[in-house]
């Protein structure tokens, strides 16, 4: 390696802090959510507490484990994961299989079906109208099956099939007289792993975060996924916390506000711990679906 | 491939049309395995499109979609005459062009700098963090805006006052609306924006930067005339996808940061479509509003398309 000259030297070093910072403003906000739901709310809220947690308390995560609501949207979400990645997977796989496949007639027909849809929809009105006529308001199947296939998952997918699965596989299947169906469950889906999981995980975080289909499809708490009671807790009460209050009711309201206030940094770590658990692990599989589909995008 | 295998068919003198259908017939059960997505996405994408046409109709529920009676532009021109379509428009554009100009360029930046970063622990770890944020939801998301960005109690203006400064309500403050959008996803997606980024730059030919490292050229040269143009095709893609958006601003994080006090910068046209169309329960209007919407999308979506196409070598189609 040749030595490097002083104004590369320079720019590694400028580089080298530029990329820091970067760093430390992304993990900053981090690192202060984890310490103010375990600090005492008066540190929060006054400044005191602004990296490493002070007057540490567990009162927040008490609270939010007492909250039965919470209990309910966790279940519920965890529900909707389950369940709306099984069906997408069951839909997706076999079909970017197919689509993969170059003896496929009218392929690109088909293809062309599902690439429009990325581009032009009929909008929110008429969608909402639709779900409305198939009776699945206040269902859960409003939020299992519209959603249900992803475009852009289905031409990541294939991408993963046509560049892992050699032709000679399929003919030398084809010649043993071995039938497609059989061929994709014994030899196929033993070689999808890592697309089967990176599309679980695509699928799955997706599920996890997702608060509009619920918001206006369901009327039945008892149906709420985890955001929608998040969107309570951390978007509704904030708004009425910073609208101007009177005198008299500022006191009366300064309790349920350090209430509010002390829930809200619990109840994001608790609502985002499985994600963030998980996201070492995944990160690999993540990345490695968006490059399979930045192969040919 | 293609060539060899007709060899059994060939002396049969099939007619062009029994062959196809015995291609079809062979592979029969692959079109079982399209079927059930293919039909998913005829219900919940191509069913819309045409109840979209209730934005030319007035639709009556008790009528349905099929029955109601047609109107022609009506909902159309209400609508261009309404004197909050200018706010609408100009809010969404405003939000989306200053979120390209932004969003746009910082996540190659980064990604052209974590690629001169030869400490692979080092590297590891700016990946591995700027990427998190990005698994968020959208719900949280705005939580910890609000949270960080309160006047009294937020840290961001804990600081402010740390430092001599007036705190900001900056959620109340129409004019501060659209930077705290922008620049809060900045923070949530530049990590994960390089990605792609990263791939492609991954794929650029070393022995590109050994000749120029022999002729005597610099890092930042080298990054100017190998890099940058390595990744063009990339961005290229990306920009035509996010112009294609252009008015499909990230509504979920918008419907949340909303409030009256900054309803004049942070009202866009999906926020309005979801207002009057399910608030309000104006069907026709508001599918009139959303089709406008998608409408544009596609013309700008097919343009930018045509003139990438005209200019380099990238496009979408």
């Amino acid at each position: 390696m040749k030595r490097e000259s002083t104004g590369d030297k320079l720019f590694i070093t400028i580089n080298a802090i530029v990329m820091f910072l970067v760093m430390v403003i992304v993990l900053y906000p981090l690192i202060y959510i984890i310490s103010a739901s375990i600090s005492d709310p008066m540190y929060v809220n006054n400044g005191d507490m602004w990296l490493i947690p002070k007057g540490i308390t567990f009162e927040g995560y008490e609270r939010v484990f007492r909250n039965m609501d919470i209990w309910t949207g966790y279940r519920n979400t965890i529900f909707y994961t389950v369940v709306g990645t099984l069906i997408n997977l069951v839909l997706t796989i076999p079909c970017a299989y197919a689509l993969s496949r170059k003896d496929l007639e009218g392929r690109n027909y088909i293809m062309v079906l599902f690439i429009f849809t990325m581009f032009f929809s009929g909008g929110l009105i008429p969608h909402y109208l639709l779900i409305k006529n198939l009776g699945m308001i206040d269902t859960p199947w409003a939020l299992l099956l519209p959603g249900a296939v992803s475009v852009w998952n289905i031409i990541i997918t294939r991408t993963f099939f046509q560049s892992t699965i050699p032709r000679e596989l399929e003919e030398a299947a084809e010649i043993d007289g071995c039938s497609n169906g059989k061929l994709f469950v014994r030899i196929i889906l033993p070689l999808s792993a890592p697309i089967i999981a990176v599309m679980g995980l695509f699928y799955g975080v997706g599920h996890w975060n997702s608060y509009f289909g619920a918001l206006i499809f369901l009327s039945d708490r008892d149906w709420f996924p985890l955001q929608l009671i998040l969107r309570e807790i951390l978007i509704i009460n904030q708004m009425s916390d910073s609208a101007m209050l009177g005198g008299a009711e500022a006191k009366a309201q300064a309790e349920q506000a350090r209430i509010a206030e002390i829930v809200k940094y619990a109840v994001i770590i608790v609502s985002t711990l499985p994600v963030i658990a998980a996201y070492p692990f995944m990160q690999r599989f993540f990345v490695k679906g968006v490059m399979i589909g930045s192969v040919k995008g | 491939m293609d060539t060899i295998r007709p060899s059994t068919d060939a002396p049969l003198r099939l007619g062009k049309r029994s062959r196809a259908f015995k291609r079809i017939w062979k592979n029969w059960q692959l079109y079982l395995f399209i079927l059930p997505a293919l039909a998913t996405v005829v219900l919940f994408s191509y069913v819309p499109i045409y109840g979209v046409q209730i934005a030319f109709k007035n639709f009556i529920a008790t009528k349905g979609i099929w029955g109601s009676e047609w109107v022609g532009f009506d909902h159309f021109i209400r609508f261009f005459d309404s004197y909050y379509f200018w706010d609408l428009m100009l809010n969404t554009l405003g939000i989306s062009i200053y979120s390209l100009l932004v969003g746009f360029p910082i996540p190659i930046l980064l990604a052209l700098g974590l690629n001169e970063l030869r400490n692979g622990f080092f590297k590891k770890s700016v990946q591995t963090i700027t990427y998190a944020p990005h698994f968020i939801s959208v719900v949280v998301m705005a939580g910890i805006i609000l949270a960080f960005l309160s006047p009294e109690t937020g840290i961001i203006n804990r600081f402010m006052v740390f430092f001599g400064l007036q705190p900001i309500a900056f959620l109340s403050e129409a004019s501060w609306f659209k930077t705290v959008y922008v620049f809060s996803d900045v923070w949530q997606n530049m990590g994960w924006g390089t990605v792609i980024y990263m791939a492609a730059l991954a794929g650029i030919d070393p022995q590109q930067h050994e000749a120029a490292i022999m002729d005597g050229a610099s890092r930042v040269r080298r990054i100017w005339h190998i890099n940058l143009p390595g990744i063009a095709p990339t961005m290229i893609i990306l920009l035509i996808l996010s112009t294609g958006g252009i008015l499909n601003v990230g509504f979920e994080k918008i419907l949340l940061l909303q409030n009256q006090l900054n309803m004049d910068s942070s009202d866009v046209i999906s926020t309005y479509v979801y207002r009057s169309g399910l608030r309000q329960a104006q069907y026709s209007f508001s599918a009139a509003v959303g089709l406008f919407n998608s409408v544009i999308n596609l013309i700008i979506l097919v343009a930018v398309n045509w003139i990438a196409k005209r200019k380099s070598e990238s496009s979408l189609w």
